[in-house]
């Protein structure tokens, strides 16, 4: 392929792709996001390839593997256009019957569609499915229409004309200006003003200044940032070189993790078909702007997604945060003038551009602007990434888009901004979601971590998970970070065994003010949130935990006993059989029982007792009964009774 | 593994300042583990102190500064996972292997290993064993799943 050296040329290109395309003829795209492939949709391509080529239809149909199209509850997911037929959970022995149904016969594969829960009408049309039609897709969207690896499919949605448009009809002070007006906070979890820290690094004296992407998207739970860059690499990329011509930067480096194998591959064919197309490297577009991308993989350290860290590790050294002030727009990689954005802000700026920093204002609250992609995960009807307008409230997210809590269960809380954010209860459930709000409710925005609990996740284990995830992450710099999370560590753990004391809340209090005063970054400083926000709105698990012994959600191991109840117990043998510790004592046509010695509380015999039997459950915070008499034990007497 | 493959991996990533990390990778990536030898070769060639880089090699996760068994499992412990009963998985896979995350066995079968997300949240909990997703586990499952490699 030849280099596009003016925005002449890539109107021509462009447009040479679109004739070389129909838009009616059949196109049949398969998610291939990290979500889908692990549920099998590599074996979902490879038998529609066979089975295109077999059914004869090979060269009159288009194939495509996409990137993440966000419902990876019902992944493999694949939709049919130009009809935008949506097939959910597809098998690789689902494909015949799609080609000569769907290719062939243009008819409609009924038992593949997505069915309402509550009309319990099937639903042909994507963009019907409730968990799509709530949502506002910009900047995720144009995931679903293209091939990640393909810049062809690239141009044909319209990429690379916002930077035509900022090289050739901008100058630098006027995207920042966009930028600005467009008010983009940054999405990574400061929320920092993007335009402001881009005009900081360009007034900044020094050369050469860098612009950096932080793809170390850490928080677990969260995996937006991959999605874009394994399905959409391209915006980021076109982001990254606007960001650049408006900083003064020439050289920029792309931090990704190497737990994200997908995403550095796509990415490396990104940057390589860029550079081909001359939409990279030397003189881009013929602007006569130079630009290189270097690709820095992190080694995991959860603390190198903080910016400060992310240098030192850029810089080869040991991820540990520094000071600010500077801030890395005066004083970053090497000491040079440096601006870091994470993913999904990247991606953001090439439709900033497009349409306007009035436009992209005009979405979202006063001080939170467009829109926002969220991972809605944990105990959630539909798991997967939504794209939502800043302000839309967290009722709608759990309920119209996430379909509620699975299994009949109780929303307990919404858990947002990654191991260092807050539990949202029920009651602020129409908390309109934004930056803003989300800090004023003890939580914060974070990089767009949702996880959902319902009443059986235990609120005390929760703090006590994320504040062990953050002793184990910390990198060990400051003492109150260090020191103090795994006091309280140990604390909560003990709180979760029923050693808890009353004195320890205070002591927790007191560890919680020093490590948010004293640490260096966020990790430190936000640190103590889960349990400061789970002590907020959960106070009565932690006084049953401590006080009764009792844990409420009934998930703490140590507080709670597996008992089955002989009432209800029929002998049919399922727990017996799958208990992992051969604890369940009994027979065939004999009552069984729980060896409370032998018993781990693991939970296999409730998961496999019948429900309509319902006889194996969960207590705390009461004694064992005793085991019923050996000689009440046999059923054959009650059985026959009930036959009669 | 040899000198010569060492080499060619430095002389991949010569020129970068920040190509130690990315060396180190490269070599846990190829050979599972990082030998004394290499570390010692990365010094020698790079110009970095051994402590530096024993430092970065005990700081980032990634690496390994023992053998790797044959069949490396992850249990995600992420938040998503966490919440659908992980914990429970985590005690089971260690009780199958007699192996604490971190630790591989004497007979180099498996390596034990907790990740903070897998990012396939909707399959949690999930077991990751040599790159291949195991997904919605019970306890019982995930044991069966490991009794399957040899």
């Amino acid at each position: 392929m030849a280099r596009i050296n003016s925005p002449e040329e890539l109107a021509k290109v462009r447009h040479d792709v679109l004739a070389k395309r129909d838009p009616k003829a059949p196109r049949m795209s398969i998610c291939a996001g990290t979500g889908c492939l692990a549920s099998g949709a590599s074996q979902v391509v490879a038998a529609a390839e066979q089975e295109i080529e077999q059914q004869g239809l090979k060269g009159s149909v288009e194939l495509r593997g996409t990137g993440c199209h966000g419902f990876c509850e019902r992944g493999p997911i694949i939709v049919m256009a130009p009809e935008e037929t949506c097939y959910l959970q597809v098998t690789p022995e689902d494909v015949p019957e799609i080609v000569s149904q769907t290719l062939r016969e243009k008819k409609v594969v009924e038992r593949l569609l997505y069915v309402d829960p509550t009309t319990g009408e099937k639903v042909p049309n994507e963009s019907d499915i409730p968990f799509y039609k709530n949502q506002e897709r910009l900047v995720f969207g144009p995931n679903r229409k293209i091939d990640p690896r393909s810049i062809e499919d690239y141009l044909a949605i319209g990429g690379y004309e916002a930077l035509a448009k900022a090289l050739f009809e901008m100058t630098p002070e006027q995207v920042i200006g966009e930028v600005k007006e467009a008010n983009l906070r940054g999405r990574g979890g400061g929320g920092f003003p993007a335009g402001i820290k881009w005009e900081a690094a360009r007034n900044a004296p020094g050369d050469p200044k860098y612009v950096i992407v932080n793809c170390d998207e850490g928080d677990p739970g969260a995996y937006m940032d991959r999605s874009l860059m394994e399905g959409n690499p391209f915006s980021v990329l076109e982001g990254l070189l606007i960001g650049a011509y408006a900083i003064g930067a020439q050289e920029g480096y792309v931090y990704i993790r190497q737990e994200y194998p997908l995403a550095v591959e796509n990415l490396g064919i990104a940057i390589e078909k860029a550079e081909q197309y001359g939409l990279l490297g030397k003189d881009v577009l013929g602007s006569g702007f130079d630009f290189n991308i270097k690709v820095h993989r992190g080694a995991g350290a959860f603390v190198c997604g903080e910016e400060t860290a992310l240098l030192m590790s850029l810089e080869g050294k040991v991820g540990e945060p520094r000071p600010r002030p500077p801030y890395p727009a005066v004083s970053g990689l090497w000491g040079k003038p440096t601006n870091i954005n994470n993913v999904e802000t990247w991606a953001t700026i090439p439709l900033i551009v497009n349409r306007g920093g009035s436009a992209f204002a005009s979405i979202g609250t006063e001080g939170s602007k467009g829109t926002k992609i969220f991972s809605l995960v944990g105990k959630i009807t539909n798991t997967g990434l939504v794209e939502v307008p800043m302000g839309i409230t967290l009722r709608d997210i759990v309920y119209k888009i996430g379909g509620g809590i699975p299994g009949g269960k109780k929303f307990k809380a919404v858990q947002t901004g990654g191991p260092s954010g807050g539990c949202i209860p029920e009651e602020r459930l129409d908390l309109k979601v934004d930056f803003d709000e989300l800090t004023k409710a003890g939580s914060m925005m974070g990089s767009g971590g949702m996880i959902v609990m319902d009443e059986d996740t235990c609120m005390v284990d929760v703090a006590r998970y994320f504040i062990n995830f953050l002793t184990d992450e910390s990198c060990g710099k400051c003492v109150p970070c260090r020191e103090g999370l795994r006091q309280m560590q140990k604390i909560l753990t003990r709180f979760t065994e029923g050693k808890g004391k009353e004195s320890d809340i205070e002591v927790l209090e007191g560890l919680a003010e020093v490590a948010q005063e004293a640490s260096l970054c966020a990790l430190g400083k936000t640190g103590p949130n889960p349990f400061l926000s789970t002590f907020r709105y959960f106070r009565d698990e932690y006084e049953a935990h401590i006080k009764e012994k009792r844990c409420p959600a009934l998930s703490c191991k140590a507080l709670i006993a597996t008992i089955i109840d002989p009432e209800k117990c029929k002998a049919c043998m399922l727990c017996l059989k799958a208990c992992p510790e051969g604890a369940i004592d009994g027979g065939k046509k004999k009552i069984h029982i729980i060896d409370q010695e032998k018993c781990t509380n693991c939970g296999t015999c409730l998961e496999v007792c019948p429900s309509r039997f319902d006889a194996v459950r969960k207590i705390s915070g009461e004694p064992v009964p005793p085991p019923i008499p050996e000689a009440q034990r046999m059923i054959v007497k009650k059985a026959k009774r009930n036959v009669t | 593994m040899d000198i010569e493959r060492i080499d060619q991996i430095i002389d991949r990533h010569q020129g970068e300042a920040s190509s130690l990390i990315q060396v180190l990778l490269d070599i846990q990536s190829e050979n599972h583990w990082l030998p004394k030898l290499a570390l010692s070769r990365v010094s020698e060639k790079l110009q970095v102190e051994l402590s530096r880089i024993r430092h970065i090699a005990t700081f980032y996760k990634a690496f390994s500064l023992v053998p790797k068994g044959r069949h490396e499992v992850h249990i995600c412990m992420g938040t998503a996972c966490h919440v659908r009963g992980a914990t429970r998985v985590l005690d089971k896979v260690q009780e199958f292997t007699g192996l604490k995350p971190g630790e591989t066995d004497l007979e180099l079968k498996f390596s034990l290993e907790t990740v903070n997300c897998l990012g396939c949240c909707a399959l949690g909990p999930v077991m990751e064993i040599n790159g291949k997703t195991h997904g919605k586990l019970s306890p019982g499952q995930a044991a069966d799943v490991l009794g399957g490699y040899e």
